[in-house]
This record gives structure tokens, sequence and C-alpha cells, in this order.
């Protein structure tokens, strides 16, 4: 079958569906590839390039696949062959009059961001991987409307303080810009109503502000709307941080409704002058007053906001480059058998949830599917149950210490002069024993078990003293005796020795 | 001044010496001098000690005392220097079982001794020849055990006796039996000594410690040795008490406290009881999780791995029994220092239960030569395992387990576990899907972060450093 690559007709779009990369994987999978004339001339990939791969320039919106970035406008569907596949990024729950007009024609659609957010769906997961890209450029956008540096300096010419970042919402967007702006140097803070991504926050540098407020799991990896609790709270943090961070990007959605208004004006009146705030959420809705898609925005007291809707597709070649990857994981998945023919498996929860048109028949959406990052909650009542053992009452510790040493006082009273030396030295010796092996270092038990084997071999000194006494029997045995015990003195100490003269301390360090 | 109280003397330097001789094995720099301590005060038991017989020992017992310490010598020497340090347990084991057959014949001796002098019966009269009576059963009792269990406990770890416990049907009433009978026997033998008594109480207690050796699992062999070290300390300690030496019994209760320390922290690892671990292996609860549908493992290769720990900031290798198995300790001490001397921040974590003798990956990583700054405990390192690029779990499996923390029904939930999962990556060398000593299924092998490498450890590591 053969894939066609045409070139994205929405204004702006820099991306292509395939890069030369791809198109080589693509034509392992036994398929053929169409690739229009330009397709890729602003993600700087020559038409040279593609032929090179292995592609044909021609006629891409005939072939019998169709990769596209954006959503085919009304001619483009038209134009498209009966019987063919579209694959493209579609946003299927915020465009139902696209999906009728898709559905109004015998063919078959996927969606690339209706991939389900399952460990398996991972390499073909278009949303992620472009929002990785989005939440990098954000903060490449932010920092060059800031009028400052990111990191602290001190320098002859006085001391520069690190930039203050703030990054609402931790999905993947939000990790990037989280990453991105501390490997810049600067301070990250990072708000999410899923307090599981805590630790992510933190593994990239940032420091999660978390609100002290129930939140239901989430089962499908998206977050959930939040309670009006919830948002009180939250309102009352970004207030705060409003006043003291200079940079905020926002990246919260929530799937299948309108972005929630996390900053309002009055937050942005708080900010300093100078400051700047990325929306990346402003397509749907914004999550600050006053965004406008696409545009940037300069507030009166000198805040500037950035609402492009294009981030992206302002990093084309690294764009085309993971969404070109992502189909083509997705073709490795459809393509089975490697020769060239798309099958497409509805058993499959991964195809059966991309898949939006089937022969002109609607089929989003499609049925949920729970995400295999098992929520955190059972963990939580898991490790409650597994709880300390109670610890031994003092009550109960005084009665056990007591009797002891009641019995051992009875034995004492009750023996001849020599049990009770015998006694003292005993008892004297368990408890210095006790506390010099409780220094143990960890690392040396199996040395301090080879050295008290060698010391234990001081039992030959009953043996020796029993030796050529006189019985020949007692003889006999002693001479037994004393063999093992040395075999144990000698062997225990000869083997510590080895043992110690291996462990040596770290040259470089 | 007296030949005796020279001995007497040279007793308690001695056992002062081997105080500081345990002391100073409680850290890394210490470690060698307090060895030294130890040879000293050895040596200068033996010498009081020789001295003391000199007066009343026969020109053949001399040269019987002579021989039987050169052969020993000879024997421990050898086997000292020949020992593979993956074999450590088992020379461990072997040597605890040479102090018990020690005790069980210096106690026999003295039985005989008393009773067939009629001077030695003149010396202890009335209650301090019951008493005498009494140690000798004691000591003879204890031995035996310690002599059989660590005989058992050798055949396991070198693989002789198949490692699986064994479960007789009433085995606890068995052990429990055998204690009766011990207590029974020494009032009768008290009352009226004689041999019979004695070979009865002997051959009960040989076979009290094979059966109950023999009912513990391999997983729980590093309680055992322990245990078995506290039990020597004990025997030795009880002819110290039979012979009047306090020489004996300050060794023997250093070296039997020791031992019970080491098996309480092995048993607060596996956080069980040492009672539960005495009475027999995990067998009866095993099978309870096994149903549960775990989803799909994920496989990689060695050169996959390899870019990975190229790639990665921080390495931390947990190493198992597997790794003692597969004798990778060279390869992955081989793969440590390339990595490290590409930048790689590479770091051990041990735990407390890893292999099958206290300590036993320390002293292999030691021989392997990774300097051993680089190996820490659980404690110490449980809490870097979130901020670490790559986690090679190397023939470890039940230390692993996250359903310890995560799943109470677990039979080993609340058992303090390295906390793996929490890397970025972790990489399982594992011979087959198998499961663990505790017969769990591991629910690590199937988490997102977690991929499998599958085949002998020795070779897999061996890819990997052909890779770099």
């Amino acid at each position: 079958m053969r894939i066609g690559i045409t070139t994205e007709s929405r204004a702006g779009e820099t991306r292509v569906s395939a890069t030369p990369a791809t198109v080589a994987e693509l034509l392992k999978l036994g398929y053929e590839v169409v690739v229009e004339p330009g397709a890729g001339a602003r993600s700087s990939f020559a038409d040279d390039a593609y032929v090179e791969a292995g592609a044909q320039l021609g006629d891409a919106r005939s072939a019998d696949i169709i990769f596209k970035v954006n959503a085919p406008t009304p001619a483009e569907i038209e134009k498209i062959r009966d019987g063919a596949t579209l694959i493209s990024l579609l946003s299927p729950a915020r465009n139902p009059e696209l999906l009728d007009a898709l559905a109004a024609r015998p063919i078959t659609v996927l969606a690339m961001d209706a991939v389900p957010r399952i460990s398996r769906a991972q390499p073909l997961d278009a949303l992620s991987s472009m929002a990785n890209i989005a939440g990098y450029r954000a903060v490449i956008e932010a920092a060059h409307a800031f009028g400052r540096f990111f990191t602290g300096q001190v320098t002859a010419a006085g001391k520069v303080p690190p930039a203050k970042v703030l990054v609402a919402g931790a999905g993947v967007a939000g990790l990037a810009a989280i990453g991105t702006a501390a490997s810049l140097g600067a301070i990250v803070r990072a708000t999410d109503p899923r307090p599981e991504v805590a630790d992510q926050v933190r593994s990239l540098g940032g420091e999660f502000l978390s609100v002290d407020v129930e939140q239901e799991a989430s089962i499908d990896g998206y977050a959930r709307a939040t309670s009006a609790e919830y948002d009180r709270r939250a309102a009352e943090i970004y207030r705060e941080q409003a006043a003291e961070v200079d940079i905020i990007i926002t990246t919260a959605l929530i799937p299948g409704r309108p972005a929630p208004r996390l900053i309002t004006a009055d937050h942005i009146a708080r900010m300093k002058r100078g400051s700047v705030i990325v929306d990346m959420a402003v397509e749907q809705g914004g999550n600050v007053e006053g965004s406008v898609p696409g545009e940037v925005v300069t507030t009166d007291n000198g805040v500037t906001i950035i609402g492009y809707t294009d981030l992206a597709s302002r990093l084309p070649a690294q764009a085309s480059q993971l969404y070109g990857t992502n189909l083509v994981n997705l073709m490795k998945l459809l393509t089975p058998a490697k020769d060239g023919r798309l099958v497409l498996d509805f058993d499959d929860v991964v195809q059966r949830s991309m898949t939006v048109v089937r022969n002109g028949e609607k089929t989003w959406p499609p049925p949920p599917v729970p995400v295999s990052a098992t929520p955190q909650q059972p963990t939580t009542a898991a490790k409650a149950a597994v709880a300390e053992p109670e610890p031994v009452r003092p009550g109960r510790r005084y009665a056990l210490v007591g009797a002891g040493i009641a019995a051992l006082f009875l034995l004492a009273a009750f023996s001849p002069h020599q049990l009770i030396n015998n006694l003292t030295v005993f008892v004297l010796a368990v408890v210095i024993g006790y506390y010099v092996i409780g220094k143990v270092h960890h690392a040396l038990h199996t040395p301090l078990m080879s050295v008290t084997n060698a010391i234990s071999g001081i039992i030959v000194v009953g043996a020796l003293l029993q030796i050529g006494q006189g019985n020949a029997v007692v003889t006999a045995l002693s001479f037994g005796a004393i063999l093992l015990a040395t075999i144990n003195i000698f062997g225990g100490f000869a083997v510590t020795r080895r043992m110690l003269g291996m462990f040596s301390k770290d040259q470089a360090a | 001044m007296s030949a005796t109280t020279v001995a007497q003397a040279a007793y308690i330097v001695a056992g002062l010496l081997f105080i500081m001789s345990l002391a100073g094995l409680s850290k890394h720099e210490t470690a060698k001098s307090g060895v030294v301590y130890g040879i000293v005060g050895m040596v200068i038991a033996l010498a009081a000690t020789i001295a003391l017989t000199t007066d009343s020992i026969s020109a053949a017992g001399a040269v019987l005392l002579v021989t039987a310490l050169a052969i020993g010598a000879g024997i421990g020497l050898w086997r000292a220097r020949g020992v593979e340090m993956t074999a450590m347990p088992e020379l461990i084991a072997i040597l605890h079982s040479f102090v018990g057959l020690a005790a069980v014949l210096v106690g026999w001796n003295s039985y005989l001794d008393v009773e067939a002098s009629a001077s030695a019966k003149t010396d202890l009269s009335g209650s301090l020849l019951a008493i005498h009576h009494a140690e000798v059963f004691i000591g003879v009792f204890i031995g035996a055990v310690t002599f059989t269990g660590s005989v058992v406990a050798f055949g396991k770890l070198s693989g002789r006796i198949k490692a699986a416990p064994l479960m007789l049907p009433g085995r606890h009433l068995l052990n429990l039996g055998a204690l009766v009978a011990f207590g029974a026997l020494t009032v009768a033998f008290v009352i009226s000594p004689n041999v019979a008594l004695l070979a009865t109480v002997t051959v009960i207690a040989l076979l009290l410690g094979v059966h109950l050796v023999a009912s513990i699992g391999g997983g729980d062999m590093p309680v055992v040795v322990s245990m078995l070290n506290s039990y020597s300390g004990w025997a030795a300690a009880a002819s110290g008490f039979l012979l009047d030496n306090n020489l004996l019994i300050v060794t023997g209760a250093l070296v039997g406290s020791s031992g019970a320390y080491l098996s309480h922290v092995m048993c607060k690892a596996m956080n069980r009881s040492f009672i539960s671990v005495i009475a027999g292996g995990f067998g009866d609860v095993a099978v309870a999780a096994s149903g549960t549908d775990y989803g799909e493992y994920r496989e990689i290769t060695a050169e996959e791995t390899a870019k990975l720990l190229m790639e990665a900031s921080s390495v931390i290798i947990t190493p198992g029994y597997g790794m003692a198995v597969a004798q990778a300790q060279y390869p992955v001490a081989d793969l440590t220092r390339r990595l490290r001397e590409r930048g790689v921040d590479v770091r051990f974590g041990i735990h407390p239960v890893a292999g099958r003798l206290p300590g036993h990956m320390n002293v292999l990583l030691a021989e392997a030569k990774v300097p051993y700054d680089i190996v820490f405990e659980m404690d110490e390192i449980n809490d870097d395992f979130a901020k670490t690029s790559v986690v090679l779990v190397i023939g470890a499996n039940d230390t692993v387990n996250p359903a310890a923390e995560e799943d109470p029904s677990s039979p080993i939930a609340g058992m303090p576990v390295l906390r793996v999962w929490e890397a970025e990556h972790v990489i399982v060398f594992k011979r087959s899907m198998a499961v663990g000593y505790a017969g769990v299924q591991n629910p690590l092998f199937f988490r997102e972060n977690t991929q499998m490498l599958f085949g002998d450890a020795k070779a897999r590591v061996e890819d990997i450093l052909r890779a770099l």
C-alpha cells in the first residue's frame, strides 16, 4: 500500500508527518511512500532527502494511507480516496462536526491524539511527544520575553538572583517545562492536583507545592476536574506565588472539558513588572485570564502573556521527527506481517481507541481504558496495614526483666561458690558481647563470624587439659577434639585475614 | 605465684584481647588490628594452657598433643587459603560443626574423667558433683545439636543436600519432644549418672540438630548460620562451666551473644520472628498470592542495557544470592570500574539477608576489588533510588519485591526491601521468571520501568562489558 505525506495546509504549521528517517522505517514495513513536493520544506527537510531515503515525489492526497499533522479541511476530506485511511491529530472530543464530516465519507480515520495512556501505547502517543516539545519551547519563549537571566550569578558587576518559575500542571508538558527551566538555573515550583506526581517533579529539580485537600485518584492517567475546596486552596497558592515568581507557565488541561481558569486578573495584577506568563492551554479556553490564542499580550502592569498555540511547531524539525516516529510505531502495530498491508484489529484496545471512523461509520468515543499505572491509593492503604508491630508495653517489659533477674538471683543464691563465680563471668561476658557486636558494621558480618569461629576454637583449652592424663579413651577423644578445634583456630584467623585483605577503600575518593 | 595463677592471669589477658578483637572488627579501619588482637590472645591462652599441662602430661600424651595441633593447623590453613569466597557460608558452617563436636568430646571426656579417676571424685562432692553432671549433660547436648545442625547446614549450602525445607508431620512436636526428653534425662542423670543416659542424650541431640536445620529452607540460611554460630559459642561456654575455666566461659559467651545478635539482625531484616525461622520456611503460606495476573514483562538485550548505562548519571547495583551462584562478582566489579571511569556514579545497595551469610555480598564484592565505600547497606541507600537513573538487580528477588511494602496479604508483607522500583529504569538479571525463595511472585518484574535481562548473570554482564 502507498502512504501519502501531504503538505500541511494550516497557516503557520511548519511540521510534516514524515522525515527522511521515518520514511526509511516505513519502507522497511513494506509500504511505498509518496511525498508531496515541498512537504518538508518548512521543517528543513528537502525533497531530495526524501527521495534519497526511498520515497517518491508525487500526488500524496490520493494514496491508500494519508499521514497528516493537522485535521483536514473540508476540501482535503473530499480529495481522500474511497476506502483510504487517514491518520492525523484530530482532537475528536472538541471537533464533533469534523468527525461527522469524516464519517460522511467511506474512509477509516485514526486520531493520533486518542492514544490510550497505557504503557504499551507510549511509543505512539503523539500528545506526549508534542507536549514534551511544547513544554520546552514554552520556557524558551518565556526566557526570550523575560529581560533577565534564569540562573543566579555572582559577577564583578553585582549579584544576579535566579529567576523563579511556577509551572501549573505537571503533565508531560509541565514536566518538560520544569526540567528545562531547572536546567537553565531557575528556581522551579510546580502544582498539580495529582499528589502522585510530586516525585516526578522533584526528580526534574522542581519543588512540588501540594494543595492539602483530598483528591480522587486518576484512573486514566489524566488529571480530573477538581473539587471546589481544592480550587479555593489552589487559588490561595497562586495568589501568593504570583507576587513572588517571575515566570508562570500553565499547562492545566482536563480531557473533554474547557481548561480550568487558574490565574485571574487579580493574580496578574500582583505580579512584578516584566514578568512573563505562558498559557499553554490557551486553545482550550486558557488557564490565564486575558490570554489570547496565538497572540502575545502585555498587561497594564507590564506582564507579558504569551498565548502561542503552535509551540511544538516552533521546533519543526524535532517535532516532525518525533511525530513521524509516533506514526512509524503505529504502523508497526497495524502491520503485523510487515508486508505493507494495514490490518485494523478492533480487539486491540490501542487500535480501537484511536479509530474514530471505520469505513464511514463513527466509532467515537471508544470504551474507557483504565491505565496500567495503577492509582497510588491502595499503596497507602497497604502501608497503613503493614504497620510497625506493637512495641512491648513498658509494664510488660519491666515484668520480663524482673522475672529474668529474679530467676538469676534464685539460681545464684542456691549455687555453690564456684558456680556463682562462673555465672558472674558468664553474665558479664554476654552483656559485653552484645554491646561490642552491636557496633559491628554490616559489611563486616562475615569476617566477624569467621573470627568468632576462630576464637570459639578456644574450646581446645578443655581438650588440652584432658589429653595424656592417664586414661587412654580420654586421650583419644581429646586428640580428636584438639585437632578439630585447631582447624577452627587456624582456619578462622587465616580466612578472616584473607577476607579483610580484600576490603579496599576507593583510591580516588 | 604458681603455674595456676600465671595461667589464670594469662586467661584474663586473653579474654580481654578477644573482646578487643571483636570491638576492632566493628570498623573497616580497625578490623585488621582486631584480628591481630585475636591471634595474640589465642597464642597467650594456648601457651598458658600447655604450660599448665606440662607437669602432669605423659610423654605419649605430649606427642599426641603436638601432632593434633600440627594436623589441625595444617588443615585449617589449607582450607582457609583455598576456599572460594562464594563458598564462605559452607566453610563457616563446617567450622561451627567442629566446635560442636569438640564440645561433645570434651563433655564426654569430663564425664569419663570424673567417673574413672577416684581422685577427681574427691575434689567434687555433694551438690558440686550434681552440678558437674548437669553441666556435662548440657554441654554435650548443645555441642551435639551444633554439630549435626552445622553439618546439615553445610550440606545445604554446598548443594549436597536439597535446600528445600524438610516437612515432617508434627515437626514442632518432634522438636518439643526432644527438649522435654533432654530435661527429663538431665534430672535422671544427675540422680544416677551412667553412660547409657549420656549416650541417649547425645543421640537425641544429634537427631534434633539434623531435624532443626533440615526443616529450614535455603533462603533462611543467614539466620541459621548465625544461630549455629551462637550455639557453638554456648557450647564452648558450657564446657567452661564444666571445666571451671573462665576463659572458655568468657569466649563462649562472647561468641554466643555475637551469634544471637546477628540472628536478631537477620530476622529483623526479614520481618520475621526468630521462632518462626527456626520453626521452618515459608512453605505453608506461599501459595496465597499466586493466581493474580501481573500483566506482561518486557525484555531487554545486553546491548540496550549497555546503552542505558552509558547514558545514566547514577547507577545502583543490588546483588543477591544469584550473583554468588553465577560467580558474577568479577565481571560486575569490572563493569563498575568501567562505568566509574566514564564518570557514572556507581554504588551498591546490599540487603541484610542477601546471600547465604550475614555480610556475604560485601565479602564477594571485596574479593573482586570493589571499594567498600561505594557499597552501602539498605538503610543508607534506600532513599536514593528515586534519584537514580538505572538500577541493576543481579540475582536478587525477594529483597527487591515491592509486594512487601504494598500488598498486606503477601507472605513477605512488612519485610524491609530495597525500593529499586523508584528508579527511572530497573534492569533485572534473572535466569527465568521463576519465583524467589519465599515462593512469592515479584510484581517488580511487571512494572513499567522494569526490563528483564534473561540468562546467566555472569554471561550477561560480560555481554554488557563487550557492548560498552
